[in-house]
């Protein structure tokens, strides 16, 4: 294995994700629920009365992220490697295989493993395993 | 006062997406090419986080109310079943596809990013296609 030495991050990372880490303790000790962003997006294409107002505003809070970030320090630009039509496709698997997993990065990786949840621990290794296959497959495999 | 917590925490939850590097699409994909220059940056990301949600999480389970009185919503499915691990495959061919997840596809959306536009229309299309899917 060939590790990038030059690109990794170790420190703003395990900080950053500490921050996330402390996020997830916030909405799960005052609101009672899960810091799953997908669940908590998909949960709006489905309204239930007096469930829609902490969603909207949690949402909200990470769209807004990067203006208060930039309050305080300037926010890195990011890069996008997918053209427009693999971005979309990728947006229509991403949307319909979170709802049927019941989560994503946020809701099976942070906050299911943080539970000691073994379903999503199966969900994690699931979708990192396609993931790893999927840029397998991309960058070195098939479609050049 | 749910309604100002949950803002803070998706506020807190987007800058740390944005101070690990999570927000850039190429960062993640640098974690899912272990066959090309590996950054295995993504793996400190989810060690942070879970170090800190582990005692919440711990306090949580043991809690009926929210410190704030409202129910505490935790998931009590323990089946491992196709959808889940079908739908998982699916999502993580998305994720490799475009290096996007649903908080950084937002949190990039914020930035005024085109692509994150369209990957975030695409992915509540995807999740409108799984509603009527269910409704019938």
């Amino acid at each position: 294995m060939n590790i990038a030495w030059n690109a990794i991050t170790p420190y703003a990372s395990l900080a950053g994700g500490a921050v996330i880490g402390l996020a997830a303790s916030l909405l799960v000790l005052f609101n009672g629920r899960i810091a799953g962003i997908s669940g908590v997006l998909g949960g709006l294409l489905k309204p239930q009365g007096g469930d829609t107002g902490w969603r909207f505003a949690f949402i909200g809070g990470l769209v807004a992220a990067p203006a208060v970030h930039a309050l305080f320090a300037a926010v890195p630009a990011p890069h996008f490697p997918a053209g427009w039509g693999a971005t979309a496709l990728a947006g229509v698997l991403v949307g319909v295989g979170t709802r049927y997993g019941s989560g994503c990065t946020s809701g099976h990786g942070v906050c299911g493993l943080s539970r000691l949840s073994p379903r999503s621990l199966v969900a994690t290794l699931t979708f990192m395993l396609a993931g790893f296959a999927t840029v397998l497959v991309v960058r070195h495999g098939l479609v050049h | 006062m749910p309604i100002v917590t949950a803002l803070l925490a998706g506020l807190l939850f987007g800058i740390g997406l944005i101070v690990s590097g999570m927000a850039d699409p190429s960062k993640v994909l640098g974690f899912l090419d272990l066959a090309g220059a590996w950054d295995p940056s993504l793996a400190f990301v989810m060690a942070g986080a879970i170090a800190v949600g582990l005692g919440a999480f711990a306090v949580a389970r043991r809690r009926r109310t929210s410190l704030i009185g409202l129910d505490m919503k935790l998931p009590a499915s323990t089946t491992v079943d196709r959808r889940l691990v079908g739908g998982s495959l699916l999502f993580g061919i998305g994720w490799g596809i475009a290096g996007l997840c649903p908080g950084p596809g937002l949190v990039a959306l914020g930035m005024g990013q085109p692509k994150a536009a369209v990957f975030v229309l695409a992915m509540l299309a995807g999740m409108g296609i799984f509603e009527m899917l269910e409704r019938k």
